[in-house]
């Protein structure tokens, strides 16, 4: 896997310990002390770092109460926030799906002067700081921007924020699949004289799907809960550009943690939501290798 | 594996050459448009008023404490979370045991949490109504509006990079060498440090990396917990929004130019990195 970018495992989100089970005989082998003792180290460490903070945040929205925290979400401003940031991620993931299956087609198939550059590109909204994404977008496309273009303070700003965090998901679980793909199948379908549009649609587009639906998924979970990218672009305006994300930022600032902590737990469930489904959805993906 | 040849077969679907046209002009102007172009306007902004400006802003007390501190927490949070990253997956590669599935979701959950989620959390555990706020506040423990509640904020989001990187390396290399090491009677930290560890060093340092952008380049989760306070609690990216809100533009550009431009550092490594790979 030598030309495939090490960071498309990045986007193989749920999968790292996805070994097939160990037969029967061996599953009932005594489990040694010091495993144990590891699990415990590693239990322990997620423990203080990630689960009891996250318990915290359930644990203060469920004090609440489900009636409370419906009150909370469908409070005209906190559901406006919810709603913007739901329909964003969802038109930011279509986006992505098709112009990020398009660039891994070209950064697979075509060949240009300058490739390695622009493939090593496609990592950069992975290593760019999200603020200074956000200032670099504000740059151009804000006021006394280059192209005279100024969409600071619009919806489009927070969509053009989220499409840049997003850019590397679909383009990085796409290309190693593509560099994998047999192109004999294509090659027959063509001999038999299919049209170039339905060579892709009938025999790549299938292969590509589980990779673009994964990346698509992994670039809604991210917008979804995308912050530092849309602070300074969006400007905040309740009803019309404030996400969720910014919202639970305003709570915690006026003191109402509690508030805070029941959208956390909304916004948790959706990305959760989405994240389990792509794993059904990669299993699906390996299935179908297997029965190849 | 398979290259993709060249020559017209190459293009497969594509076939037409207006059709190979289109796409790249389709693929490089988007890139060109939501990338390239706005990463490099703040090269330019940075300089539109010349070098002097830039170089007093990067002099700047407030700046040099926010990169010190950036620095300062990176180097806490990445070796952490390295040596949680290679032991994690070695345990989950080489060890069986019951919930591994169950550990492999729950070292994910970072990634699928909102930066800002992460603040909260911290906030909710270690703040004024937390729940160790009362304990820590009889103690004198500063933890949010302070370093430690960054730190742990950093660790935070920056947990799952090493494990994901190594595990896959780890699965391919299986446990022969490691084998023939013990047969030939290295003690297990002999065979780590002389067999296991050389065998993964490409995923440990994609790892590393990844995880040393995370943390020089957090945001969110640091800016809830971190009060910025200019000059005690500002990171470098918290001070990009300080100077931005302060109408300091010489400022912020320069503190981003310093962040992208160890962005662009990072990205390049890992192709060079890549391409020595291709060439072994």
């Amino acid at each position: 896997m030598a030309s495939v970018p090490s960071s498309s495992s990045l986007v193989a989100a749920g999968t790292v310990a996805a070994r097939p089970a160990p037969p029967k005989v061996l599953r009932r082998m005594k489990v040694r002390r010091s495993t144990w003792l590891g699990v415990g180290l590693v239990t322990l460490y997620l423990s203080v770092i990630v689960l009891i903070p996250l318990a915290a945040v359930i644990w203060h929205a469920a004090e609440l109460g489900p009636a409370a925290i419906w009150r909370v979400v469908s409070s005209p401003d906190t559901r406006a926030a919810l709603q913007l940031s739901l329909m964003a991620s969802v038109v930011v993931a279509a986006i992505n799906a098709v112009v990020g299956t398009i660039t891994a087609w070209v950064l697979v198939r075509d060949s240009f002067p300058g490739k390695t550059i622009v493939n090593a590109l496609i990592d950069l909204p992975f290593a760019l700081p999200t603020i200074v994404a956000g200032l670099t977008l504000l740059a151009l496309y804000g006021p006394n921007g280059p192209f005279g273009v100024n969409l600071a303070y619009t919806r489009a700003a927070v969509m053009v924020a989220l499409l840049f965090v997003t850019l590397p998901f679909v383009v990085r679980s796409v290309q190693p699949v593509l560099i994998e793909l047999e192109q004999d199948v294509e090659e027959a379908a063509s001999a038999l004289g299919a049209r170039g549009f339905t060579v892709f649609r009938r025999v790549v587009l299938p292969s590509l799907l589980p990779a673009i639906i994964s990346g698509a998924g992994l670039s809604f979970a991210r917008a979804i809960g995308e912050f530092g990218s849309v602070v300074l672009i969006s400007g905040n305006i309740p009803f019309k550009t404030q996400i969720a994300p910014v919202r639970i930022f305003a709570l915690v600032e006026s003191g109402d943690s509690a508030g805070a902590a029941a959208l956390a737990v909304v916004l948790l469930l959706i990305s959760l939501g989405v994240l389990l489904a792509l794993a059904f959805v990669q299993r699906w993906g390996r299935r179908g290798d297997e029965e190849e | 594996m398979r290259r993709s040849r060249s020559g017209p077969a190459a293009l497969g679907a594509g076939g037409s050459r207006a059709g190979k046209y289109g796409l790249r002009t389709i693929a490089l102007s988007y890139l060109a448009l939501i990338l390239v172009l706005p990463v490099g306007m703040v090269f330019y902004r940075t300089f539109e008023n010349g070098l002097q400006p830039v170089l007093q802003a990067l002099v700047d007390p407030l700046t040099l404490h926010a990169l010190y501190l950036t620095v300062a927490i990176a180097a806490i949070a990445v070796p952490l979370n390295t040596l949680f990253g290679v032991f994690c997956a070695l345990l989950m590669v080489r060890r069986r045991f019951l919930g591994k599935s169950i550990l492999s979701v729950l070292i994910d959950l970072p990634f699928a949490v909102s930066p800002v989620v992460v603040g909260l959390s911290l906030v909710l555990v270690y703040g004024r109504t937390g729940w160790l706020g009362g304990w820590l506040a009889e103690n004198g423990v500063r933890v949010i509006f302070a370093w430690p509640s960054m730190v742990l904020a950093t660790i935070f989001v920056s947990l799952p990079f090493v494990v994901r990187e190594v595990v896959p390396v780890l699965q391919e290399i299986g446990v022969d060498q490691d084998q023939a090491a013990h047969t030939l009677g290295a003690t297990p930290w002999q065979t780590f440090w002389r067999v296991t560890l050389p065998a993964i060093r490409s995923g440990v340092t994609y790892g590393v990396i990844l995880t040393t952008a995370r943390a020089l380049g957090e945001f969110g989760a640091v800016s809830v917990v971190s009060g910025k306070i200019a000059g005690r609690t500002s990171t470098l990216t918290v001070h990009v929004e300080e100077r931005f809100q302060q109408f300091d533009l010489v400022g912020a550009y320069t503190s981003s130019l310093l962040l992208a431009v160890i962005a662009l550092v990072i990205v390049l490594s890992m192709t060079v990195l890549r391409s020595k790979e291709v060439g072994a």
